[in-house]
C-alpha cells in the first residue's frame, strides 16, 4: 500500500512539473510571439533589428524549456511519448521544423555571406513564430478533446487516420486553442517589447497593436474555455481502470479542487490586468503580471486535464486505450530517482533569474545596436 | 507483438535517424571543443587584462556562435525522432532512456542556454569575472550535455541496470548508477567528448596556420596555434588511450561488433591486431552471408590476445565462434540463443493471455519468473533474438565496421603527429617558415569530423541489427507509420539540413577571412 501510495504521488509529482514547465514554455512563447510580427510591427529597419535582438537573447530559453518538457515527458510519461509522437507525426514534425528553422535564422540573418539572404532568414523567424505557438496550442487541446489512436496489449500506438495527427485541425476546439495559444503569444510579445526596448515610437506602435491582438486572443480564450467548461470529458475510473464520458467533467474538475480553480483564475486576472495597465496606465511592467498570469492559468488547465481522475490523453477513436497518469508514467524508481533530480530545479530557476537580470538590466537602445558586438 | 514489421520503413527510418545525427555530428564536436579552447583563452585575458587576447576571444568565439544554432537545431530532431520514428522503443525503454534525456535538459541544457547569453551579450553588461565564469559554464554545460545522450546511447549498446515488466511490456530501471557507470557509458563518454576537443583544436590550428600563410593576424595566429596545439595534443593522446578502453569494453559488451571491425572469423588464441588491411569477398559464407578475406594486412602478432585478455594466450571469439558457438569456450550459438528468446517472448503471449482469462494464479507465475535471476540471465537477455529469423543476421556489415574502424584509428595517429609537430615547430621558431606543414594544418580541418563520423557508423552500424543490444532488433522499435510519411520527411530533412549546412560554411569562412574586429 504504501508502494502504491508513493507511485500516485510520484506521478501527481511528476504531473506537476510537467505543467509547470509546459506553462512556462507557453509564457516563454513570447519570443515567438514577437517574431511573428516581425514584418507587421517595426516601423523602419533600426526598429526591425531591436525587436530581433530583443526576442534573440531570449530564444534559447523557449527552445530549452521545449527540449526539457519533452524529455521529461518522456521520462515520466514514456507511454505519452511513443503513443503521441509514434502516431500523431505529421503535426510533431511540423512543429520541430519550425523550431529548427529558428534556431539558425537568429544566428545567420545578419551575417554576410549567408547565402540566402536576410529576407529568407526573416522569414524563417516569422514561420517559426506563427506555427509554433500555434501547432503547439492544437496539440496541447488534444489532451481534452482527444485524439485517433488505440494501443494493443503490448501498449503500441496504431493512429486511426492515415493523417497521423494532422485531422486534430479539423476540430474547432483545437484550433481555437492553436489560435489563443499564438495570439496569447503576441500579447506576451509586444508586453516584453514594451519593457525592453528604449525608443518611444517602437514602443508606441507595440501599444498600438496590443490591443486587437489581446481582443483576439480573449475571443479565441473564452471560446475555448467555455466549451471546455460546458463540454463532456474523459473520466477515469482508477477502480476499474476503464475511461467514459462524463458530462461537464472539466468544469467538475475546477469545482472539486478549488485550489486549481483559484490559480485559474489567478492566471486570467494576471493576464487582464498586464494588458489593462499597460493600455490604460502606460505601465511598462505589464508583461510580468501577464507573464505569470500566463503561468498560473496554463498550469491550472494542464492539471485539470490529468488530475482528479482525468485522462490527460484520451483516444476519441477506443475510450480504453486513453492515456492517464497512472497508466503512463514510469515505474516508481524512476520516478523517484526523477524526484531527486528535480530537487535542483530550484538552482537551475535562481541560475537564470540572475543571468536574466543581469543582461535585462539596461533596456535595448538605438545606441546598443550600433555598438554592440554581437548583433542578430 | 511487433510482428511482420515493413522493412522499407525500418530502412526509411533508420536512414533519417542517421542522417540527422551525421549531422548534429557535424557541429556537436566543433561546440565541445571549441568552448573549452575559448573558455582558456578568455581565462588568461582575465588573469593578464592583454586586449590582443580578449579579441581572440571574442574572435573565436563568434565563429563558435555560427556553429553552435546548428547544432542546437539539429539535436532537437533527434530527441523527439525517438518518439515519432522509434514510438516502440520509446515505450519498451522509456523508464531507462528518457531519464537521462530528461536529466540532459535540466542539467545541461539550461546551463549552455543561460550563461550562452551573457557569454555573447554580456561582455558591457557583466563583471569580467561574471562573463569568466558564463564562458565556462557554457563549456561545462556543453560537455555535460554530451554525457547524458552518451549515457543513453551507452545504455542502447550495453542495456544494464533494469528489469522487464511482463505487465507493462516494457524494461524498468533498477539501478541508476548502473545505468550511469554502465563501462560503456564512461569509456565512450571520454572517448566521444576528447574527440570533440580534438575537432576544436584542429580546427583553431588549422585556421590559425591559413592567417599565417596568408600573413595577417600573426600574433593572434601563434597565440591560438598555442593553445590549439597543447589542448589538441592532450585531446588526441586521451582520444588514444579511451578509444584503446572503448575496444576492450566492446570486446566484452559486444563481441560480434568487435569481431566485425577486426575482421576476425575463426581465431582462437593468439590473435593478431590487423593494423592495416584490404578486404575482398569471400568464397566462403556463413548461412547466406558472404565472409571476407584479406587482400593484404599489417597484423601486429598477438596484441588483440594481449589487448582484449592481457596475455597472448587470451581467446578472442571470431564471427564463426559466435555465432556456431564454441562449446570449449562457453560460446552459445545463436540459433541456441533464438531459441531462448522465443521461450521468454512465448512466456509474455502466456502472460498476457493468462491476464485476460483472469487466470492470476498462472499470470503471478510468470511474473515470478521474468523476476528471477537466472531466467533472465538465460533467457530474457536473449529476448531480442526471437525476431531473428536466420542467425547470420546477427553479424553486422563486416567491411563498414572494418574500414569505418580502421580509418578512425589511422586518423587518430596522425592528429597526434600533427600536434606534436605545430607545437615543435612552435617552440622551436619555424612554424611560419614551415609552410607546408601550415598547408598540412589547414587542410587537416576536416579530417577530426570524418574520424569522429566513422566512429559513429562503427557505433551505429556495427551493433545491427539491435537498437538494444540482445534485446531489441531495430525492425521491432519502429512507428506503425506509412514508409511513404518517413521518405517525405527524410527528403525534407536532408533538404533542411543541406541548406543551413551551405549557409552555416559560408558565413564561417567569410567570418574568417574578414577575421577578428579591431
Amino acid at each position: 500500500m504504501t508502494t502504491m501510495i508513493s507511485h500516485i504521488f510520484l506521478q501527481h509529482y511528476w504531473w506537476i512539473i510537467i505543467s509547470l514547465l509546459g506553462s512556462l514554455l507557453v509564457f516563454l512563447m513570447f519570443v515567438q510571439g514577437g517574431q511573428s510580427m516581425i514584418f507587421s510591427l517595426p516601423g523602419n529597419s533600426l526598429q526591425k533589428t531591436m525587436i530581433v535582438n530583443t526576442m534573440g537573447r531570449k530564444w534559447e530559453f523557449t527552445f530549452t524549456t521545449l527540449v526539457t518538457f519533452g524529455g521529461a515527458f518522456f521520462a515520466s510519461f514514456p507511454l505519452f511519448y511513443s503513443a503521441s509522437f509514434g502516431g500523431a507525426y505529421w503535426v510533431w514534425i511540423a512543429i520541430l521544423f519550425s523550431f529548427i528553422i529558428q534556431a539558425i535564422a537568429y544566428e545567420y540573418r545578419s551575417k554576410p555571406s549567408n547565402v540566402f539572404g536576410q529576407k529568407t532568414f526573416d522569414v524563417f523567424l516569422y514561420l517559426n513564430g506563427s506555427l509554433g505557438p500555434f501547432l503547439i496550442g492544437a496539440a496541447v487541446a488534444t489532451f481534452f478533446t482527444g485524439s485517433q489512436f488505440s494501443l494493443n496489449e503490448m501498449n503500441q500506438v496504431k493512429w486511426a487516420t492515415p493523417w497521423h495527427g494532422l485531422e486534430a485541425l479539423l476540430n474547432g476546439r483545437n484550433l481555437a486553442l492553436g489560435l489563443a495559444v499564438l495570439f496569447l503569444a503576441r500579447t506576451n510579445g509586444l508586453l516584453y517589447i514594451i519593457n525592453s526596448v528604449e525608443e518611444k515610437e517602437l514602443v508606441a506602435r507595440s501599444v498600438n497593436k496590443l490591443t486587437m491582438n489581446s481582443i483576439v486572443f480573449l475571443v479565441f480564450f473564452l471560446f475555448f474555455i467555455i466549451t471546455l467548461l460546458l463540454s463532456s470529458g474523459f473520466a477515469y475510473d482508477q477502480g476499474t481502470g476503464t475511461v467514459s464520458m462524463e458530462k461537464y467533467k472539466y468544469l467538475h474538475n475546477l469545482i472539486q479542487m478549488p485550489l486549481v480553480m483559484i490559480l485559474f483564475l489567478a492566471g486570467v486576472v494576471g493576464v487582464l490586468s498586464g494588458i489593462g495597465i499597460t493600455l490604460f496606465k502606460g505601465s511598462r511592467e505589464g508583461i510580468w503580471y501577464a507573464g505569470t498570469g500566463t503561468v498560473l492559468a496554463v498550469f491550472a488547465l494542464l492539471l485539470i486535464a490529468g488530475f482528479n481522475g482525468t485522462s490527460f490523453y484520451p483516444s476519441s477513436y477506443d475510450l480504453n486505450s486513453s492515456l492517464t497518469i497512472d497508466k503512463a508514467s514510469s515505474s516508481l524508481f524512476t520516478l523517484k530517482t526523477m524526484m531527486y533530480v528535480s530537487f535542483i530545479v530550484p538552482l537551475v530557476i535562481a541560475y537564470i533569474w540572475f543571468a536574466w537580470k543581469s543582461i535585462n538590466n539596461k533596456r535595448i537602445t538605438e545606441e546598443e545596436m550600433k555598438t554592440e558586438g554581437h548583433i542578430y | 507483438m511487433f510482428e511482420n514489421p515493413d522493412l522499407a520503413l525500418v530502412d526509411w527510418s533508420r536512414a533519417q535517424f542517421a542522417l540527422t545525427a551525421i549531422y548534429h555530428w557535424l557541429f556537436v564536436p566543433l561546440t565541445l571543443g571549441l568552448s573549452f579552447i575559448v573558455a582558456i583563452m578568455e581565462t588568461i585575458y582575465y588573469r593578464n587584462g592583454g586586449e590582443e587576447w580578449k579579441r581572440m576571444t571574442k574572435f573565436w568565439m563568434t565563429l563558435f556562435g555560427i556553429n553552435f544554432a546548428i547544432g542546437v537545431a539539429t539535436g532537437i530532431i533527434l530527441e523527439f525522432q525517438f518518439g515519432t520514428n522509434w514510438s516502440n522503443y520509446s515505450w519498451f525503454v522509456g523508464d531507462i532512456f528518457g531519464a537521462p534525456l530528461a536529466i540532459e535538459g535540466i542539467l545541461a541544457f539550461f546551463l549552455e542556454s543561460t550563461f550562452v547569453a551573457v557569454m555573447f551579450f554580456g561582455w558591457n553588461k557583466v563583471s569580467k569575472r561574471f562573463h569568466l565564469v558564463s564562458t565556462w559554464l557554457v563549456a561545462i554545460g556543453a560537455n555535460l550535455s554530451a554525457l547524458w545522450i552518451l549515457v543513453a546511447n551507452a545504455w542502447m549498446q550495453n542495456p544494464v541496470g533494469m528489469i522487464f515488466n511482463p505487465g507493462t511490456a516494457r524494461n524498468e530501471m533498477i539501478s541508476f548508477w548502473d545505468v550511469l557507470f554502465n563501462e560503456v557509458a564512461v569509456s565512450k563518454f571520454l572517448h566521444t567528448i576528447s574527440s570533440g576537443f580534438l575537432v576544436g583544436s584542429m580546427f583553431v590550428l588549422g585556421i590559425s596556420a591559413w592567417y599565417l600563410i596568408s600573413k595577417r593576424e600573426e600574433l593572434l595566429a601563434k597565440r591560438s596555434i598555442l593553445i590549439a596545439g597543447i589542448f589538441g595534443l592532450l585531446s588526441s593522446l586521451l582520444v588514444a588511450y579511451t578509444g584503446d578502453t572503448s575496444a576492450r569494453t566492446l570486446a566484452k559488451a559486444q563481441p560480434v561488433k568487435f569481431a566485425a571491425f577486426e575482421a576476425l572469423y575463426d581465431v582462437t588464441q593468439n590473435a593478431d591486431l590487423v593494423a592495416v588491411g584490404v578486404l575482398k569477398k569471400s568464397e566462403k559464407k556463413i548461412g547466406d552471408k558472404d565472409l571476407n578475406d584479406f587482400v593484404f594486412k599489417i597484423s601486429i602478432p598477438g596484441f588483440l590476445s594481449v589487448m582484449t585478455g592481457g596475455d597472448q594466450s587470451a581467446f578472442v571469439p571470431g564471427i564463426n565462434d559466435l555465432i556456431n558457438g564454441n562449446s570449449s569456450q562457453g560460446i552459445i550459438s545463436v540459433a541456441e540463443k533464438m531459441e531462448r528468446g522465443k521461450t521468454a517472448r512465448n512466456l509474455l503471449n502466456e502472460y498476457k493471455t493468462a491476464k485476460q482469462n483472469n487466470d492470476l494464479m498462472r499470470a503471478e507465475g510468470i511474473l515470478g519468473m521474468f523476476r528471477d535471476k537466472k531466467f533472465n540471465d538465460e533467457y530474457f537477455r536473449y529476448f531480442g533474438y526471437s525476431f531473428i529469423s536466420k542467425p547470420e543476421d546477427v553479424i553486422p556489415g563486416v567491411q563498414v565496421s572494418f574500414y569505418s574502424f580502421h580509418l578512425m584509428v589511422i586518423l587518430g595517429f596522425y592528429f597526434i603527429l600533427v600536434f606534436a609537430l605545430a607545437l615543435y615547430f612552435l617552440f622551436r621558431g619555424t612554424l611560419q617558415s614551415r609552410r607546408w606543414f601550415l598547408w598540412v594544418a589547414l587542410c587537416s580541418i576536416l579530417l577530426p569530423y570524418v574520424a569522429g563520423e566513422m566512429g559513429w557508423v562503427l557505433a551505429e552500424m556495427g551493433r545491427q541489427p539491435w537498437i538494444i543490444q540482445d534485446l531489441m532488433p531495430v525492425s521491432a522499435a519502429v512507428s506503425q507509420i506509412g514508409s511513404g510519411s518517413v521518405i517525405i520527411t527524410f527528403l525534407l530533412f536532408a533538404v533542411l539540413f543541406t541548406i543551413l549546412l551551405i549557409a552555416e560554411i559560408s558565413i564561417m569562412i567569410r567570418q574568417i577571412k574578414l577575421g577578428p574586429k579591431h
